[in-house]
């Protein structure tokens, strides 16, 4: 019984986790972009949800539909307006350009999330859940909201394997991450791969903000976790590794799910914590990344 | 060396430094107590400064340092009543212990590996500090028996005393010939090392100095608050700020950062009318200096006149 639990929470929250870490890992993954306004973006598509139900009064769908929206915006915003001018600036020396992003990427990350307390307050708020209801799942009351965000996040990060490997411009996008340079020799126009990348990453995460608005409600505050825990996800897969991003969901999403049933909420975050030091030590490019 | 006391920098500073010590003849304690806090402010940004502008180690967890000093140094007057000065050294010492820690990682993993090490580091201590809430006082915070001193000119002069010998060691240190091999092996660990210069060693004591004079600070601000808490000296939003201040003043300066760490905290005392949107206004301004000035306050300025 409480097995099943921890199995169905568990899967919805992973599922959850894989989405938000996906987009961040395939831009480092094609541009060697490491976004620290991840969970800014997340948030603001959240925001933008329920400020569209609850304020403007639109149904569920236009909401969701406007959150991710606002994601995709944002994030083209994070590109043209920080990232792109780092990348290109003569000033800054190419080693360090790198930290230069970093902090860059932070203080847009502050700025969306001071501008969000500002209009809308730190208050949480949730999203009105686009399917509602309970079902009892063996024993297992489950709502009906948790269902749907386990299903479309694996929908949506099944769409996105067809899109990389089964399109033409997937396969730009792939082999970018692989050899920018030879890319540019075969004739494609670099910037222009930067942008589906960046237009697929505001998609993934505004869906996931989303989702995350509707199963478990946002504030400001939630920023930094988020990025935090998209960061550790990415960096224990392995920086760049989408498949490794994907198991470390999982095991991050079912080791906080295990001790928040078994020992206390209280210490959720702690054991993954461990295993990601613990992972560093023993194999510092992480489980699926490469040197 | 022998030419930095006669050149242009030297006497900026030494001017700053004089004027900045008869402050309290004629300015309100208000303005003494704000600026204490952004004078060990600095050290922390001339601290964080030495590591990542010269060991080119991104520390994205300067608290670690900061809070495992403070509260050390809270936690042993509390608990044990022991004397203000041993329970800073010792919270001093405590933190040295910590960078000897953070630098086991710093050694084996580079880049963002070891930035999100140094982040995931902060994270423990939070949980460490909000787990064992009887020790630490948790959320709330740790309430400190004694203080240096209430005097906010006698504060306020210690601040400055530490800060001035602070930055003169740090900056010292870092035109020494240990700080130009650190700086080699910040850029280019192969060839450092193969000019026979060692690594380890000198990155070892890059983190143990830094990691020094951020418990130091850190255990002199909480004698002076009187009170240590996550939301002062662990928190990732204080160390964001101690990056940002050490990339606004100038990074690879030391001096710098101490000028970014003060003008990052009257320029929040100024915003203060704008009530929420101070942040956003800093984190603004912080962000057009990244794009537009990537070599900081001192950065541009120092350039300017290399060229004149």
């Amino acid at each position: 019984m409480l097995a099943l639990q921890i199995l169905i929470d568990g899967f919805a929250i992973s599922a959850l986790y894989a989405l938000g870490a996906t987009g961040f890992t395939l831009i480092f993954g094609v541009s060697g972009v490491l976004n620290l306004s991840h969970g800014a973006i997340m948030v603001a598509a959240a925001v933008a949800a329920w400020a569209a139900a609850s304020v403007l009064h639109l149904d569920t769908y236009t909401g969701a539909l406007v959150g991710v929206g606002v994601a995709l915006v944002v994030a083209f915003a994070t590109y043209f307006a920080v990232v792109k001018p780092i990348q290109n600036s003569r000033r800054i020396p190419n080693e360090e350009k790198e930290i230069f992003v970093l902090t860059g990427t932070l203080l847009w990350g502050i700025m969306i999330q001071e501008l969000i307390a500002y209009f809308f307050t730190n208050n949480a708020k949730t999203v009105l859940p686009i399917i509602e209801g309970v079902v009892t799942i063996f024993g297992v009351r489950t709502p009906r909201n948790e269902i749907f965000t386990a299903i479309v996040c694996c929908l949506v990060i099944g769409l996105l394997w067809l899109l990389v490997n089964r399109t033409r411009t997937g396969k730009a996008v792939l082999a970018a991450s692989m050899n920018p340079r030879g890319v540019t020799l075969l004739g494609l126009e670099l910037t222009q791969i930067y942008i589906v990348v960046w237009a697929i990453y505001g998609i993934l995460a505004g869906i996931a903000g989303v989702l995350l608005g509707m199963f478990l409600g946002v504030s400001s505050y939630s920023v930094g976790p988020l990025t935090a825990s998209a960061f550790s996800i990415v960096v224990l897969g392995g920086l760049g590794s989408v498949s490794g991003s994907l198991i470390a969901a999982f095991v991050v999403g079912y080791l906080e799910t295990l001790t928040a049933y078994l020992i206390s909420p209280a210490y959720r975050t702690i054991p993954a914590l461990l295993l990601l030091v613990f992972v560093m030590y023993i194999r510092p490019q992480g489980l699926l990344g490469r040197r | 060396m022998a030419n930095f006391f006669t050149s242009r920098l030297f006497f900026i500073s030494a001017a700053c430094v004089v004027i900045a010590a008869t402050l309290p003849l004629y300015v309100s304690g208000y303005v003494l107590g704000l600026l204490t806090v952004a004078f060990y402010f600095g050290v922390f940004a001339m601290a964080w400064d030495l590591l990542f502008g010269f060991a080119g180690e991104v520390n994205f967890g300067p608290t670690f340092l900061i809070g495992t000093g403070a509260y050390t140094a809270g936690i042993l007057n509390n608990q044990f009543g022991w004397s203000v000065y041993l329970c800073i050294l010792l919270g001093a010492l405590a933190s040295v212990v910590a960078g000897f820690v953070l630098a086991l990682p710093a050694l084996r993993v580079r880049g963002p590996y070891f930035g999100l090490t140094t982040l995931v580091a902060v994270l423990m201590l939070q949980n460490f500090i909000v787990v064992f809430a009887d020790l630490t006082g948790g959320e709330i915070g740790l309430t400190i028996p004694d203080v240096i001193t209430i005097n906010a000119g006698a504060n306020y002069w210690i601040a400055l005393g530490f800060m001035t010998t602070s930055a003169a060691i740090l900056y010292g240190l870092s035109q020494s010939p240990v700080g130009l091999v650190l700086q080699a092996s910040g850029q280019d660990p192969v060839q450092a090392g193969a000019l026979g210069f060692n690594i380890v060693k000198h990155k070892l004591a890059a983190f143990i100095v830094s990691a020094f004079f951020s418990g130091l600070s850190g255990a002199l601000l909480v004698f002076y608050f009187g009170t240590a808490s996550v939301g002062t000296v662990v928190d990732v939003a204080v160390g964001v700020n101690v990056i940002v201040s050490a990339v606004l003043g100038g990074r690879r300066t030391v001096l710098g950062a101490a000028l970014g760490a003060i003008f990052l905290i009257v320029a929040g005392e100024f915003l203060r009318p704008t009530g929420e949107l101070a942040t956003f206004i800093v984190s603004a301004v912080a962000l057009l200096v990244v794009l537009f000035f990537p070599g900081g306050f001192l950065g541009a300025a120092l350039s300017r006149e290399a060229r004149s």
